[in-house]
């Protein structure tokens, strides 16, 4: 699904230049549930964001699902993705004057899906992230776990190859990291391909593989026994 | 285009509107009192435009009124402070002199210009009035609105030195009583019996006019009061292509010919122009017309520039929504639009809602003050310039709307995302 080749990153910093990623090579299946570790500065976010093309890549090579990703204009970029990727973030980003079933239904409004067609969906996400009752909510009016949770099923009402969540409980107590990742983990038993970026060992070791940065370069890359996180759910 | 007309670009752009109440009301006002000002100026303007040809409907437009004096000039053997004295002989000459005569009238009065008022009495009613000895071309260049029933002088009256008179609505008041029928009746005017024949409603026109006046055939006049062949003044119409200030000139030359007063003589013939005065008063309410463009034209600008501004602020404060779109799958030119949009849909509004309201402002005013004495009339502004500010506005709501959208776009969404 991903395919990553000697991937380097540099940002200028005035006249000094700061290498960021230091040749990655990193590859992830379809139905993947990956986990992207790292202390701050490792090099784990600039990952992320040139995997969601947020940011462009220097050197090496990317291809997702297959499609080379190289050379994107700001128009193309923006349609790649609105077809592949789906974004989670640690602060949410719902968009505050829309409900909660009009942020799900945003990324379907410019894949340029019919108003009913669109609701319907909209709907059928929130249904699975147990919010149908609130689609007619703010996000003001949501709880943090809430809000995460309407901002998943957004991601997940494009339908995307893959699902890209920086920090996603990062803004959370740990009850509520867990009911995330609860519902993170049943996606990704459907098959959903996603890549998560945390710093908690805990959240990460829910997770089927862990990759761990340091200073650019991954030091460690590792399947693992998931602990499933329905067992702290009650 | 396509974004233009679907129903959720729309709904986009009325949620973001909405969104900030406090702040879309802000930012229309400016916008708002522009086109509202514009409307209300160039509609006052019209109105005072309309006002004063009302005021001035009754007399032809090309007007002037010719009158002698005493000569400031010795010439051809007569010495300096002759008075002369208009004569009715004088019409025919100035006709075939002057070809840019319409109309020329020769009038007498008595009760102006320090001579003494006629005696007029019915019955034990009496009062003193304003006298004037008339032809009926009179009517030709100063129209008299004349009750039912009624008159002015005829060739007929002019002939047969008839004792027939018009009256005016005071007149009729004060000689006779409410539900008394004046036409056909008889008013003494000098102690000599004279049949009513028409009341004239007042309207205000020429400088002496009166609502008591009452007119006599010429040749009538001048067997009252024994005048002969003299006019106190022409009054004189020219064609509505002609040269007004020439054609006084003209008039002015051959009176002097006639009554051998020297050619740089200006004072022993004067004159009172009436066309003149009228250009005066059409130009100052063209240059108000212009006047109120500019002033419009300039506020409509700066509301325009202040909705550019307030958007620009908008563009900062929603980064990181505009961000998360760019993230969740909008393009550049997606975003650019809606903001270009959202600039021309508060730049209409106000602007709407600014003509709606100069508008009603104007129909009050017309109302307050359209019947009145001040001279104003049906403000009222020509659709092509309600169209042209519309217009004006529409292209300088999707000029200014660029800016804040092009810095939108220029913002990359990961820099975006990344603001807190």
């Amino acid at each position: 699904m991903i395919e990553i080749k000697n991937l380097h990153k540099s940002y200028k910093m005035g006249s000094n230049s700061l290498h960021v990623l230091k040749g990655i090579n990193f590859s992830v299946e379809e139905g993947e549930l990956v986990a992207i570790m790292g202390s701050s500065g490792s090099g784990k976010s600039t990952l992320l964001n040139i995997l969601g093309m947020l940011d462009e890549l220097d050197e090496g090579s990317y291809t997702l699902d297959g499609v080379p990703i190289k050379n994107l204009n700001e128009t193309k970029a923006a349609n790649y993705r609105n077809k592949f990727l789906g974004f989670v973030f640690q602060s949410f980003n719902l968009i505050n004057y829309k409900n909660a079933m009009e942020n799900v239904a945003l990324p379907l409004y410019y894949q340029k899906v019919g108003r009913k067609e669109r609701q319907e969906k909209a709907l059928k996400y929130l249904d699975q992230v147990g919010l149908k009752e609130w689609a007619t909510h703010l996000p003001s009016e949501l709880s943090g776990g809430q809000k995460q949770r309407v901002a998943i099923a957004r991601a997940m009402a494009a339908e995307p190859k893959v699902l890209l969540a920086d920090e996603p409980t990062g803004a959370l107590d740990s009850k509520t990291s867990y009911e995330v990742m609860d519902l993170i983990q049943k996606i990704n038993d459907q098959g959903n391909t996603i890549l998560i970026v945390t710093h908690e060992p805990d959240i990460a070791n829910m997770c089927k593989r862990i990759v761990h940065l340091k200073d650019g370069i991954i030091i460690e890359d590792k399947k693992i026994e998931q602990i499933r996180a329905a067992q702290y759910v009650q | 285009m396509r974004q233009l007309f679907d129903r959720d670009t729309w709904n986009e752009i009325f949620q973001s509107i909405r969104k900030n109440k406090l702040r879309t009301f802000l930012t229309m006002l400016g916008v708002f009192i522009g086109i509202y000002i514009y409307i209300g100026l160039s509609g006052a303007s019209k109105g005072l435009d309309n006002g004063f040809e009302r005021e001035f409907e009754s007399i032809a437009r090309n007007s002037m009124f010719i009158f002698s004096s005493s000569t400031s000039k010795p010439y051809a053997g007569f010495k300096t402070g002759r008075q002369i004295q208009l004569k009715l002989s004088d019409v025919d000459v100035l006709r075939q002199q002057v070809p840019e005569i319409m109309a020329i009238a020769p009038r007498n009065v008595k009760g102006i210009f320090g001579s003494e008022p006629g005696v007029v009495k019915r019955g034990v009613k009496s009062g003193n009035y304003s006298v004037f000895g008339d032809f009926p071309e009179f009517t030709k260049i100063a129209t008299k609105k004349i009750y039912d029933g009624g008159r002015f002088i005829n060739d007929a009256d002019i002939a047969k030195e008839r004792k027939v008179c018009v009256i005016g609505e005071r007149t009729q008041k004060e000689l006779f009583d409410q539900d008394e029928e004046p036409i056909g009746s008889y008013i003494a005017i000098e102690d000599v019996s004279f049949q009513v024949v028409g009341v004239h409603k007042f309207a205000g026109g020429g400088p002496f006019d009166n609502d008591s006046d009452i007119f006599i055939p010429f040749t009538t006049f001048k067997k009252l009061y024994n005048t002969g062949d003299n006019v106190s003044w022409f009054t004189i119409a020219a064609y509505d292509d002609a040269d007004v200030i020439q054609a006084e000139k003209d008039i002015k030359a051959t009176l002097r010919r006639i009554h051998k007063v020297d050619p740089t003589d200006e004072k022993a013939i004067g004159g009172f122009n009436l066309g003149e005065v009228f250009k005066k008063i059409f130009g100052f309410s063209n240059g108000l017309t212009f006047l109120s463009l500019i002033v419009g034209i300039a506020t409509i600008l700066a509301g325009v520039i202040g909705i550019g501004n307030i958007l620009l602020i908008s563009v900062k404060e929603r980064t990181k929504e505009l961000g998360v779109r760019r993230a969740l799958g909008a393009t550049p030119s997606e975003v650019r639009n809606q903001i270009i949009i959202e600039a021309l849909v508060l730049t209409l509004l106000a602007g709407v809602i600014g003509i709606i309201c100069g508008a009603a402002t104007l129909s009050a005013l017309g109302a307050a003050f359209g019947n009145g004495d001040f001279p104003y009339a049906n403000p009222t502004v020509p659709i092509p310039y309600v169209l042209m500010s519309l217009f004006l506005m529409v292209t300088l709501g999707i000029l200014i709307g660029l800016i804040p959208a092009q810095r939108a776009v220029s913002i990359r969404p990961i820099d975006a995302l990344r603001e807190e």
